[in-house]
């Protein structure tokens, strides 16, 4: 067998310090401090508190404590205590829209999961989506409106607002994200008519102005394009995170992993090229991946825009040589390749970059195919220059009144502290935030709005796409849903509900059929949460690009040596913007690149780190001090391979001052380094930035550092496509045992007869080449299952409690001709495998046989089955567990005020949350991934009410369900009808379940623990030869 | 006086003769009613009309008395079959097209409305003809059934083999008491005997004229190692079933805030307890009814035993929905009522009652006792662990006519010939109660 990559998992692996070896050695380490300083107790102290506690639980068993049971007044009819219900509704957060599909329980929400009919989001969610649901039940939103920050009236405020309104000279401004509501629109229209100097403002926090605009010159209508992955065989972006950040990413994941599926009857894949700074999801999930520097970025696609025209005999631009030029031969080729399947993106909010790839996808006979420009995102509406000027006339004075409607623009945009002295001179100030914020804390109004699971709305995410939202809790704080505030003070009588109802008169119903009346077409939009027009043929425009304009432009502009250092501001997967800062989920969620919580940072190339001579020990680095044009922020640095030498990233979303306990004080704030190019703003900041090493240490929390599999091929098993086309079981690696008898395969040995399943015997798989590492499944197993938040602290203690983590690997090009130290040499530029790892729900599990206390058995399921209430924690069963994925209860997380961070679990509001089918589990006891035995449990009984079997719509696990990729499935292998048994050729003996699936394999199979959890291996579309040996040939 | 007697008695004879013809003709006159008003008497009719009436009618109508709606004696009388046969299969029309009767009788009545009934017109006339014979017939006294104390019936049921043990037990004391005797009378036989033959030596006859030392005895190492290993056992045992009580209520009979009596309603009346416990069948919770659905009934029932005016408890249930039985209307200010939880499942246990009622068929009874008998509800099983267990050991699965198990039960019968238990499918598993 080949030889063959080195993974290894940070860089602390890496370098092998001491240190590292010592901690990596202790999964759980002892050293580390259980109570607070001088807190010594003597033995003495023990007994007391022994005898103590005996007397006391056995009073307190004497009497049981009186509890109540309070039914229903009126018990709605469709309402069963303990029975969910599931009503379709959409997520709106800053500008962005998801189809959702609400759980509740007697009246509460407490989970949403995609909604598999829409066609905007294709079913999938990602972590902010998910984690959605706590926002609901944050103690620090407002809970009335205020005048002046005190309490008041909402017909009190409704009088101020109106006569202030009628009494504002000069323009009124309305601010807001994009609104891609139709109806909403629609109230603010009403308003205007009553106040005509009104005007919408609208902008994106990480704006997309130089796309849409690039799409205005090139269409005429200003717009963001609908691209289809699923339909490209090659597909190039240049910093365009279409897997992680951009907008819509659940779909174009979707998507994406479509092409990256491979059967026995679809052997082909699609080819991602990427060009970037920053190793985003994108990048980490390309075939081949090129790290430019953004002051690069016009040059390189310009250099592919000429290899593309001259292979097509279409006019080339001047534009300098780059010096690698083979990558962009080989993408322009593969692009070529597969004209009219392929795709050309870009991040860049350069207009002229933006209009050149429009060229480009021209060129390729991307209109029509895998880009339709006739439908539009409607996501992303923001306008910088409106935007920009509103900033300056609010400064210089001349704004009358301003609304800012559910935005933040002083924290989430780049002209916070302008807007901040503007809005001191403005008299008319008002915020419908559902919170008080850094733009709320300063208005004179604040009218909150519901959360969005409060509340009634439409969008029309995708042009002719419509979803509704829809209340799914009764407003729980006396606020007031911000469009029925704007009807009201327009003097419009009716309430939002029957104004969104007739305005859906008109949207998709005149072209609707099968429908007796409006009542009907409407029950069906509100039940399914979604209505799809009827689109007739889709026009083919095609673009009205002035190449040899937008040549000198970019020529003029990028330059491939710049010296300076170059800033990438970019969003991370669990944030994002930071609207959703203060939720503690989203911040506990660990990077999918990096690893780390409850921070951001500079991400550094580990070279430039060394130049700069920093201090880096176990998740210990240094503080450096980065100044941006003026503005200086002092920030750690966390050393990233893939990051491009010569530039560093930050993340938007941290630094929030004015947001909640969670939020407030964590990591600095990147929206003031925001540049601003000729009105666009720019998030890539290529003059002016510095950095200045300190000599003050910093602690980033990191998931992932302290659980080594380095050298073990049987844990990330993969092959290049050409590989698998000649053999499907490429990359795969059969280990042996060495027996009396010679060597065998692992399962021919075992101490074990095995078990035999009669009625279940539920197993999941695990795509990795569709896993993008999103991280959507870890937050919807932290909602699922009462997952604790542990904060930054204890997360530095390795204490976190995630029962799903996604182990992200890094390669090292070297093999083991090169000698062990070679290995051990970063690749600048590595390629990375993502394994989402959890309970493998072994067969022959060895956490069972070693439980004092058979706290954890086996069930007749093949389920690995945790009993808490039985757990002493003794901790034998992590100690014996070969994947690490079990999870101890250090402490009490629930009703701890050292914990208040926790909010899920440390105050009655937060508490309505939990998943009232699952444990909290207390202190000292074990817990892992249960393959949300409830659920299970909930199908089956469901089957079993009916009188049938259960199928795969019965059962799946939060995970799965929250998989935008599909990555995931969950199911019955024992149900030849399954989707998991069909995918991985299931064939049950009575030694157990095989699978004929070439690609599947289980991890550590030498072990022989029969894991029910199986992985597709990893297939890289990548050609044998290096790309540079290519070019030379 | 004997002219007047004899007077008397024709007159007597005459009023009886002229009554026994007026009878006559009145039965003879109501037989041709019979036949007239198309209500047939035919046995199988009024069985069938029974079972309808009981399934469906009695919830809410009695023949003699007025429950929520009209007492049914002689309704047939009252109305044309033609207008009954509308208003029970759709009496919201019939009031809707302006029937005085029936707005009269729909105000009477409260407004309650009287749901409509898919029935076949043969349906409805045998609904009637068994009002009709009930109608002839007395009001029956309700029989109060006599409340058994449960407790005492499970001691009853124990005390069978408990009795023969103590038979036993009592045998065998005589037993070794004639033994002892028999021992005692042995030694002093044997002793005699010995000291009457000489040729004992002295230690021979120390040995035989020992006295028995009791003082000796209690002071012994062997009698105070045994008293302290039984006060040991003792105490150890106390302690441990002791333990083994803690946190177990059963018999937990806690005052609710309203005397709602199981016995009336669930034993006299026979309302099945699905009706007031509508998530038994379908959820996780069986449901502390809603007092919306006390409703049902007491909109018309105000009180009991006939007496006047409002009932304490159950002005209790209109406070609580904020109704106002003077003027029949609900306000906005209801307040819940709350109940206090009999049966106390820990958090760490899941238990759902469809699984056990609707898929596994079982009787409330077996795990709630003879709710129907109990005037306040107590709660009759321990509900501990070992409790779930030695009924999933026990109790056979419910695998008739659901195609869940088809394909288990005929592994099961491959190797058993045993009925499948619910152990056998995996019912004692931790993950099936302890998530």
């Amino acid at each position: 067998m080949k030889e063959t990559k080195k993974y290894w998992k940070g860089l602390e692996q890496l370098q092998n310090t001491a240190e590292f070896q010592e901690k990596a050695n202790k999964e759980f380490p002892e050293y580390l401090p259980l109570t607070g300083e001088g807190d010594e107790s003597s033995r003495r102290d023990f007994l007391k508190l022994m005898g103590f506690g005996l007397a006391a639980v056995s009073l307190a068993a004497c009497e049981t404590p009186v509890r109540k049971a309070i039914p229903y007044v009126r018990k709605p009819e469709t309402v069963d205590p303990s029975n969910a219900n599931y009503y379709a509704s959409t997520y709106v957060s800053g500008s962005d829209v998801c189809p959702v599909v609400v759980k509740t329980r007697e009246g509460r929400p407490i989970n949403v999961e995609g909604n598999k009919m829409s066609s905007v989001s294709g079913g999938g969610t990602y972590p902010q989506v998910q984690a959605s649901v706590l926002s609901l039940y944050d103690k620090e939103r407002l809970q009335s409106p205020l005048i002046n920050g005190k309490k008041a009236s909402w017909s009190d405020l409704d009088a101020a607002v109106t006569g202030a309104l009628s009494a504002a000279s000069g323009k009124i401004a309305l601010v807001s994200h994009s609104v891609a509501s139709p109806s909403t629109l629609a109230a603010i229209s009403k308003l205007k008519e009553k106040y005509p100097s009104l005007d919408h403002v609208q902008y994106d926090s990480y704006s997309y102005d130089g796309l849409t605009s690039a799409y205005e010159a090139a269409f005429g209508t200003k717009s963001f394009p609908l691209y289809d992955f699923s339909k490209a065989k090659t597909i190039v972006t240049f910093g365009y995170d279409f897997l992680g950040s951009a907008p819509n990413a659940t779909l174009s994941t979707k998507q994406f992993a479509s092409t990256r599926k491979l059967t026995d009857s679809k052997k082909d894949m699609s080819r991602l090229y990427a060009f970037e700074a920053n190793l985003t999801i994108t990048g980490a999930n390309a075939d081949y991946r090129t790290l430019i520097k953004p002051s690069q970025e016009g040059l390189y696609v310009a250099a592919l825009y000429n290899e593309v025209a001259s292979k097509l005999g279409a006019a080339t631009i001047a534009s300098k040589k780059i010096e690698d030029s083979a990558t962009i031969k080989k993408a322009a080729a593969d692009l070529l390749k597969s004209k009219g399947a392929s795709l050309v993106v870009s991040g860049s909010s350069d207009v002229a970059v933006q209009q050149l790839v429009i060229a480009l996808n021209d060129l390729l006979g991307s209109y029509g195919s895998t880009i339709d420009a006739s439908k539009s995102l409607k996501t992303r509406a923001g306008d910088d220059k409106k935007f920009g000027s509103f900033v300056s006339e609010l400064k210089s004075g001349v704004v009358g009144g301003v609304i800012f409607y559910n935005c933040n623009p002083v924290y989430d945009s780049a002209f916070g502290a302008d807007i901040q002295a503007g809005l001191a001179k403005v008299k008319f100030s008002l915020s419908t935030a559902d919170r008080k914020d850094e733009t709320s804390a300063l208005v004179k109004y604040q009218a909150p709005d519901h959360h969005y699971l409060e509340s009634w709305n439409d969008f029309e995410p995708i042009s002719g796409s419509y979803s509704l939202s829809q209340p799914t809790i009764k407003n729980i704080f006396d606020t007031r849903q911000a469009q029925d505030s704007f009807l009201t003070w327009a003097g419009v009588e009716t309430s939002y509900y029957d104004f969104i109802r007739s305005n859906w008169e008109t949207y998709g119903y005149p072209s609707a059929t099968g429908f007796a009346s409006f009542d009907a077409y409407w029950d069906k939009c509100l039940h399914d949460g979604v209505y799809d027009a009827a689109s007739g043929e889709a026009e083919v425009l095609s673009p009205t690009v002035d190449v040899a304009s937008i040549a000198s432009a970019i020529s003029s502009s990028y330059t491939l040596d710049n010296a300076g250092l170059e800033l990438v501001i970019y969003q991370k997967a669990s944030i994002g913007d930071g609207t959703q800062a203060n939720n503690p989920w989203l911040q506990e969620m660990p990077d999918p690149i990096s690893k780390a919580t409850w921070d951001n940072y500079l991400t550094v190339s580990p070279k430039q780190v060394e130049e700069w001579g920093i201090a880096l020990g176990d998740m210990t680095t240094q503080l450096v001090k980065l100044t941006v044009g003026g503005v200086s922020l002092e920030v750690p640095v966390l050393p990233q391979p893939g990051q491009a030498y010569g530039t560093i990233g930050l993340a938007l979303g941290y630094g929030r001052t004015v947001a909640g306990k969670v939020a407030n004080g964590v990591g600095v704030n990147a929206y003031p380094l925001i540049a601003s190019k000729g009105g666009s703003l720019s998030f890539a900041v290529t003059s002016g930035v510095s950095v200045e090493p300190t000599s003050t240490s910093y602690q980033i929390a990191q998931t992932q550092t302290h659980h080594t599999y380095m050298g073990r091929e049987t844990v990330v098993q993969e092959a290049l496509l050409k590989e698998y086309q000649k053999d499907p079981q490429a990359g795969r690696h059969f280990p042996k045992i060495a027996t009396a008898e010679g060597m065998v395969k692992p399962y021919a040995v075992s101490l074990w007869k095995g078990h035999s399943y009669a009625n279940h015997h539920w197993g999941l798989s695990i795509d990795l080449n569709s896993c993008t590492g999103c991280g959507a499944c870890t937050v919807a197993c932290q909602v699922e299952n009462n997952i604790p938040v542990v904060g930054k602290e204890e997360v530095l203690n390795r204490r976190e409690m995630h029962w799903i983590r996604i182990d992200r690997y890094y390669s090292s090009d070297a093999t083991k001709e090169d000698g062990y130290t070679a290995m051990e040499k970063a690749s600048a530029n590595p390629e990375i495998t993502f394994q989402p790892m959890m309970c493998q729900q072994c067969n022959n599990a060895p956490c069972e046989t070693v439980c004092p206390v058979a706290a954890t058995t086996h069930s007749t399921e093949g389920l690995n089955q945790m009993t808490y209430n039985r757990c002493i924690g003794t901790r034998y069963c992590a100690n014996n567990c070969p994947y690490k994925v079990r999870r101890f209860n250090w402490f009490k997380y629930h009703d701890n005020k050292q914990f208040d961070k926790n909010m899920a679990m440390n105050n009655d509001l937060g508490k309505m949350v939990l998943n009232p089918d699952v444990t909290v589990r207390a202190r000292g006891v074990m817990e892992k991934c249960t393959f949300c035995v409830q659920r299970i449990q909930a199908g089956k009984l469901e089957a079993k009410k009916e009188g049938r079997r259960p199928s795969d719509a019965d059962v799946t696990t939060a995970c799965a369900s929250a998989c935008p990729s599909e990555a995931l499935v969950f199911g019955d292998m024992k149900n030849p009808e399954s989707k998991i048994s069909q995918m991985l050729k299931i064939q049950s003996s009575d030694k157990g379940v095989e699978s004929k699936e070439p690609r599947a394999y289980h991890v550590l199979e030498e072990l022989r623990v029969m894991p029910n959890v199986w992985y597709l291996t990893k297939i890289r579309n990548k050609d044998e030869k290096a790309v540079k040996e290519e070019a030379e040939a | 006086m004997i002219t007047n007697n004899l007077s008397i008695r024709k007159a007597t004879r005459l009023i009886l003769s002229a009554s026994f013809f007026l009878l006559v003709i009145f039965f003879s006159y109501t037989s041709q009613a019979q036949e007239s008003d198309g209500i047939p008497t035919d046995e199988s009719v009024v069985s069938a009309g029974e079972s309808l009436f009981k399934g469906n009618c009695a919830q809410c109508h009695d023949i003699h008395e007025v429950v929520i709606g009209p007492a049914l004696k002689d309704v047939h009388e009252r109305r044309p079959k033609e207008w009954l046969l509308k208003w029970v299969k759709n009496s919201q029309k019939v009031i809707a097209s302006g029937d005085e009767y029936a707005v009269a009788l729909f105000n009477e009545y409260n407004k309650n409305v009287m749901p409509s009934y898919p029935f076949s017109d043969e349906q409805v006339t045998s609904l009637l003809a068994y009002i009709k014979v009930e109608s002839t017939k007395e009001p029956v006294k309700a029989e109060v059934a006599a409340a058994g104390d449960a407790a005492g019936v499970a001691a009853a049921d124990d005390s069978i083999p408990s009795s023969y043990l103590t038979a036993i037990f009592v045998v065998l004391i005589v037993v070794l008491i004639l033994i002892l005797v028999v021992l005692g009378l042995i030694i002093s036989v044997l002793r005699k005997y010995l000291n009457e033959s000489s040729e004992l030596n002295e230690e021979d006859v120390e040995v035989v004229n020992q006295k028995f030392d009791l003082f000796g005895l209690l002071q012994s190492n062997a009698f105070i190692g045994l008293v302290i290993f039984l006060f040991t056992a003792i105490v150890l045992k106390t302690l441990i079933d002791g333990a083994f009580t803690i946190g177990v209520q059963q018999g937990y009979m806690p005052t609710q805030p309203i005397a709602f009596s199981h016995e009336l309603h669930a034993g006299q009346y026979e309302i099945d307890c699905n009706y007031c416990h509508t998530g038994v069948r379908k959820a996780k919770s069986a449901n502390i009814p809603s007092p919306n659905i006390c409703m049902n009934c007491h909109s018309g029932i105000k009180n009991v035993g006939g007496a006047s005016g409002v009932s304490p408890e159950i002005a209790k249930i209109y406070a609580a929905i904020d109704y106002n039985p003077e003027t029949g209307e609900y306000g906005n200010n209801p307040k819940p009522i709350e109940w206090v939880r009999v049966h106390n499942l820990p958090d760490l246990a899941y238990f759902n009652h469809s699984q056990h009622v609707k898929v596994g068929g079982l009787e409330c009874q077996t795990c709630h006792g003879p709710v129907e008998e109990m005037e306040v509800v107590y709660q009759y099983s321990t509900l501990t662990m070992g409790w779930c267990i030695n009924c999933h050991r026990e109790t056979d699965v419910n695998t008739k006519g659901n195609e869940y198990y088809t394909n288990l039960v005929e592994l099961h019968e491959e190797h058993s010939k045993e009925p499948m238990k619910v152990e056998d499918i995996g019912g004692l598993e931790c993950s099936k109660c302890h998530y």
